[in-house]
């Protein structure tokens, strides 16, 4: 990786590295949806399922299930606008495709470092509503239209206290760029002691509190799923879908998934950051170290999906605006408090 | 070309980049499924009963919770620069932020106070 990175142009670099992230999301929501969904919350809730496809533990029954959506046929209801319901699925992924530009893997393994790296990834990360708006609204079905216009109420809501509880990280690292945020972690300290550097996780305990909630809603998890609540809309937006651009959706939500624990790995746990690991040894090491922060951020994002029972649509409201946006601001105060203080 | 744009041309392949990998999906499938047009299956699902009315009216009943999403979108957009150099700017800044925050903060209070959070 570090000799191809040397010797190639940057149109070359680029476009490997593009393919790369083509490679990774299907494979980082298919590991998701695998890990997570078919195991972990099978054994936690005590329903099995499918044990037997590919030998150990039904590991590729994902898989097969992808191959069977692929040959359903393509069904568009009569009243829809078929090329809005046709593009939306597309507006979807590239949002999630669009944060994996600035997310590093290592000193030197990123796409682009850019210097606006927060502020981009949280804004094209909010694209997708766009993609469910499309959705919601070309279906021409009324439970999809609700569904879209929650999901469109939902997501306003928690942006706002996803971007404000960055922040305090921002302020903390000095930088938006997340390249930097890691090495700042990574040569930090905490009040003077450097032991294990200065992962944000330890001091913005709040932010990184409030940065799950909103991922969480987000990603229109439980407990806040009533966009697809499946006993009041019968699915949701993607409700007129079929076959392969039904699993799309999945792809995008197991994709965003991947994505925001990526993010909040890199922005609370230090990214590729190890303690006295520096240079070549990281660039080497990094993938890995994302790799298993990643899951651990995706294992208490997960968990809280499969505890908690939906709340109601107007508890959802409140809890973003009464609750997380002014505890989010309380916090942005308090940090800069004490960074200039200290 | 300055490394500020190609930076930003980055973003652009990876669009076109998204496209060609959510086609080229599209387009395996494509080649496998089959099509078998039948006239009952272009119907819009309705749980089952016959589907009435075209697009549906829904009322919007948290539309004001958009216009306070703009409020506070831009001010994220203020805070940033600040929160990039809090050191920097030091006391003078977190007063002249708290300030701004509060004013905001304030306007919050003002529209739960005359009930515009409650579900309507």
């Amino acid at each position: 990786m570090m000799t191809l990175a040397l010797d190639l142009g940057w149109g070359s670099t680029l476009a490997i590295k593009t393919l790369v992230i083509m490679l990774l999301i299907p494979l980082g929501a298919l590991i998701f949806g695998w890990v997570f969904l078919f195991k972990m919350m099978a054994h936690m809730q005590s329903r099995l399922g499918p044990m037997d496809s590919g030998g150990f533990h039904g590991w590729f029954q994902l898989i097969g299930d992808g191959i069977k959506f692929m040959q359903k046929e393509d069904i568009f209801p009569e009243k829809a606008d078929r090329r809005v319901m046709a593009l939306a699925p597309f507006v979807v992924l590239l949002s999630t495709f669009l944060v994996f530009l600035v997310i590093p893997a290592g000193p030197r393994i990123v796409v682009e470092p850019l210097d606006t790296g927060v502020f981009y990834a949280l804004a094209v990360s909010s694209l997708s509503v766009i993609g469910v708006l499309m959705a919601g609204w070309a279906s021409a079905n009324k439970y999809a239209l609700m569904s879209a216009l929650r999901a469109a109420g939902q997501l306003i809501a928690y942006e706002v206290p996803l971007v404000l509880a960055v922040v305090g990280v921002v302020i903390q690292a000095g930088t938006m760029n997340l390249q930097g945020i890691v090495v700042a972690q990574q040569e930090g300290a905490i009040f003077g002691w450097d032991g294990i550097g200065h992962p944000f996780v330890l001091t913005q305990i709040v932010g990184f509190a409030l940065f799950m909630i909103a991922a969480q809603a987000e990603l229109t998890q439980p407990p806040f799923d009533m966009p697809v609540a499946e006993s009041e809309l019968v699915g949701g937006y993607m409700v007129e879908y079929s076959g392969f651009r039904f699993l799309l959706f999945f792809l995008g939500e197991f994709g965003t998934a991947f994505a925001f624990s990526a993010l909040a790995a890199t922005l609370f746990l230090g990214g590729w950051a190890l303690p006295g690991v520096h240079g070549g040894t990281a660039d080497a090491l990094g993938p890995v170290v994302v790799l298993v922060k990643v899951m651990l951020v995706a294992f208490l994002m997960f968990w809280a999906r499969f505890t908690y029972p939906r709340m109601r649509e107007d508890q959802l409201q409140s809890l973003a605006w009464k609750w997380l946006i002014p505890l989010a601001l309380v916090n942005i105060l308090v940090t800069g408090a004490l960074k200039v203080a200290f | 070309m300055s490394e500020f744009y190609r930076q930003y041309l980055a973003v652009g392949v990876f669009v076109i980049a998204a496209f060609g990998m959510v086609g080229a999906m599209l387009g395996a499938s494509r080649l496998i499924r089959p099509t078998r047009p039948q006239q009952d299956k272009y119907v819009t699902y309705e749980s089952g009963s016959d589907p009435h009315g075209g697009f549906g009216q829904a009322n919007v009943r948290y539309y004001i919770y958009a216009l306070l999403f703009v409020i506070f979108d831009v001010e994220v957009m203020f805070i940033f620069p600040w929160a990039i150099d809090a050191d920097g700017l030091g006391w003078y800044g977190l007063v002249e932020m708290t300030v701004f925050i509060g004013v905001l903060v304030v306007g919050l209070a003002y529209l739960w106070r005359k009930g515009l959070l409650k579900w309507a």
